[in-house]
């Protein structure tokens, strides 16, 4: 092989190899992308002081709707215990939502939240949800699940409804692959 | 590898039967291996399609379940995709760019050998997921999860042999690149080059960019089902509209992989049966290079309807409608090349001017599609497909057809049969047109793709389309015999065919000799 076609090729493979990795690189990429524009009602996680220091807008009211699905035939119930409220932008609310393990099994789900509109999903942010963390559900167990939230009031103005909805996904085999994983490692 | 004078010395010894195969490094005998490698995928993947065409000849569900009807509709176009149209040109090129150039050979003839080799494999692997339990991939060749990840024993299957595929145009990419900025003959500067090595050369550096990307998305795909990641997986914190940009980020730049050597076979035509010099080279050049660019910035105007803000369908959608300058100055060159010029109209000509024709209607109807709110109707309807195989089927297909019968008499040294080449036209221009164009009519009515069953009103199309299908498929058949008797014998071409060639190809013997050129020649 001669010397310029050996050049060639190596930097060609450099480029394979570099284009494989930015196939990879699109995934935080895209997040940073949703998170930037709240595309895809991806929502934000804030401490409760930081929440404290916004300052109410009592002039202003926002309807919040809930809503709740399950994933595909799982055996679960769940639904918000109040399907909709009228807030204002910059105080602290509480909701809760009610689910319920119809099967005959121990379970643990996880519910994956979105917002719409897709504006909004950056002004809706949770102090605490139930959201982030796997929910265990013994069998037949029910539960209400809280959900402690406020409204940012630089959330634009033509924005009168926002709407947060919750899926819930059976992670059953995943969290138990991965404890296996954590205690053979251990 | 060995040194050159003892490669010379040796040449004539190759091995005989099928070893002669197996172990070529020779640019002509692996270009003669891809093409009929793509030809051979040609007739499998047109068989899905008449499967296809067949349940589809009536509404009801007549012939197969609608599990298999879908993996029909999946392996037809990966079958289609990367082993018929993409093989026949890296065939063309095997077989053409150093011909055209001036070189001996291919610049890496091992590396050559083995990415041709790897697609039997990669294909064989394909089509046994048919007969595996819980069948073929059926969710779309576009492998969205979550439903492809549902797909049964077949879907790591299915990955490796996408990983074969791109790894194999991968490396041949990288043999056309080294060849075409390292091989050419002196005085043959990148702007006098045939402007088939052009597209050819622009093609193999979008291969190298996106198909690594391709690769990356379905070596996620498959971690996502076997080793518990959630890249797709939203209960994990995963997306799966994200597969949708990964795969489309390769998926646009492929389809003008698809299309940018057949402009570049249309150039070379279209001048010698004109009998003038292409119209405006350098803004070809220029054309070329412009849409493989803008290939990059438009690949989310295949999701207008997954959601997006109004500014990023604005974007997208103009970024599109930008394409079309870049292709107008393409097709009005390729007129402008034809008027006033002393045309005649040989069976390569006569499919270069049906491509030129159904490729823009594919090309109007692509238009149409990229304004995102008509989009919302168009959107996975047969209108859709009607589109999409008016560019690749009257578009590259015929491109590489044309090609063929334009080479072919160089390759074998023997004519084709002109009149069975000019049948051969007048039936597939006659049933292409009946296959797809009724589907523009089914598409803009509503009716959905990938579905084995429909309404009753889209039923008379249907049946035509169906029809078309099967005169369509048949009338390859004659293709193939046209191929056969010139590969046998028949009248001797002579050493440059055609009244109006040009180019150095058409200096060598019909056949060329083994190896094309041992001395460069001097290009003035």
């Amino acid at each position: 092989m001669n010397p310029a076609t050996r050049r060639h090729v190596i930097r060609l493979a450099l480029v394979v190899a570099a284009m494989f990795g930015f196939g990879y690189a699109l995934v935080p990429l895209y997040n940073v992308v949703c998170q930037i524009t709240g595309l895809n009602g991806k929502t934000t996680r804030v401490a409760s002081e930081e929440a404290a220091a916004f300052e109410p807008d009592l002039d202003r009211w926002v309807t919040v709707e809930f809503v709740a699905n399950v994933n595909a035939g799982l055996p679960w119930t769940f639904a918000p215990v109040v399907h909709r409220m009228k807030v204002h932008p910059g105080r602290l609310y509480d909701a809760r939502f009610v689910a319920t393990n119809l099967s005959t099994e121990p379970l643990i789900g996880q519910a994956v939240p979105s917002v719409a509109p897709g504006e909004a999903a950056k002004h809706f942010q949770k102090t605490e949800c139930f959201c982030f963390t796997r929910q265990r559900f013994a069998a037949g167990e029910t539960r209400e699940l809280p959900l402690r939230f406020v409204i940012d009031p630089r959330l634009p103005k033509h924005v009168k409804t926002v709407t947060l909805s919750y899926t819930f996904f059976d992670v059953t085999s995943t969290a138990k692959a991965e404890t296996e994983t954590t205690q053979t490692q251990n | 590898m060995s040194s050159a004078t003892a490669h010379e010395a040796h040449h004539e010894e190759h091995p005989s039967g099928i070893m002669r195969w197996i172990t070529t490094t020779n640019h002509k005998d692996i270009g003669t291996l891809y093409l009929w490698f793509a030809f051979i995928m040609l007739f499998i993947g047109g068989a899905m399609a008449l499967v296809i065409r067949a349940e589809l000849f009536q509404p009801g569900l007549q012939f197969v379940d609608p599990q298999f009807f879908n993996s029909m509709t999946t392996m037809h176009a990966l079958i289609m995709i990367f082993g018929a149209v993409m093989p026949a040109f890296t065939g063309l090129a095997n077989w053409l760019i150093p011909m055209m150039i001036g070189a001996p050979d291919m610049a890496l003839p091992r590396m050559n050998n083995w990415s041709f080799w790897i697609l039997p494999f990669a294909f064989t692997i394909l089509l046994s997921t048919l007969f595996m339990e819980g069948g073929g991939p059926a969710g779309g060749w576009t492998l969205y999860p979550p439903l492809t990840l549902q797909t049964g024993h077949a879907l790591p299957f299915v990955i490796l042999s996408i990983h074969m595929m791109g790894l194999s145009s991968i490396m041949g990419a990288i043999n056309i690149i080294a060849t075409v900025l390292n091989m050419r003959a002196p005085g043959m500067t990148l702007m006098k080059m045939p402007l088939f090595v052009w597209t050819w050369l622009i093609t193999a550096y979008l291969l190298i960019a996106v198909m690594p990307v391709l690769a990356g998305g379905v070596t996620m795909l498959l971690t996502d089902k076997f080793f518990g990641t959630s890249f797709f997986n939203a209960a994990g914190g995963g997306d799966p509209v994200m597969f949708q940009h990964i795969f489309w980020f390769f998926g646009h730049p492929e389809v003008y992989i698809l299309i940018l050597p057949s402009f570049g076979v249309i150039s070379s035509i279209v001048p010698t049966f004109a009998r003038k010099p292409l119209f405006g080279y350098s803004s070809m050049v220029y054309a070329t290079a412009s849409i493989a660019f803008l290939s990059f910035i438009v690949w989310a105007h295949h999701m207008f309807t997954v959601g997006m803000p109004l500014s990023g369908e604005l974007f997208f959608m103009f970024a599109t409608m930008l394409i079309a300058v870049p292709t107008g100055v393409k097709v009005f060159n390729w007129v402008a090349t034809m008027w006033k010029g002393a045309m005649t109209f040989e069976t390569p000509m006569l499919f270069a001017l049906g491509f030129i024709i159904m490729f823009t209607i594919g090309g109007f109807s692509g238009l149409m599609l990229a304004i995102a709110p008509a989009d919302f109707q168009y959107h996975d309807s047969y209108f859709v497909v009607a589109h999409f195989h008016y560019v690749l089927v009257p578009g590259s297909v015929f491109a590489i057809i044309a090609a063929v019968y334009y080479w072919l008499p160089k390759w074998t040294g023997h004519m084709y049969n002109e009149r069975l080449g000019k049948i051969h036209f007048w039936l597939s221009t006659i049933f292409v047109n009946l296959t797809f164009f009724p589907m523009h009519f089914v598409g803009l009515a509503g009716m959905p793709r990938r579905i084995p069953d429909y309404a009753l009103q889209f039923a008379d199309y249907n049946a035509l389309s169906s029809i078309g299908a099967f005169g369509f498929g048949l009338s390859q058949l004659l293709f193939l015999y046209i191929v056969i008797q010139a590969v046998r014998g028949g009248a001797k071409a002579d050493d440059k065919v055609w009244e109006g060639a040009q180019g150095l190809e058409w200096t060598l013997p019909s056949p060329p000799p083994y190896h094309s050129f041992s001395t460069p020649p001097v290009v003035k």
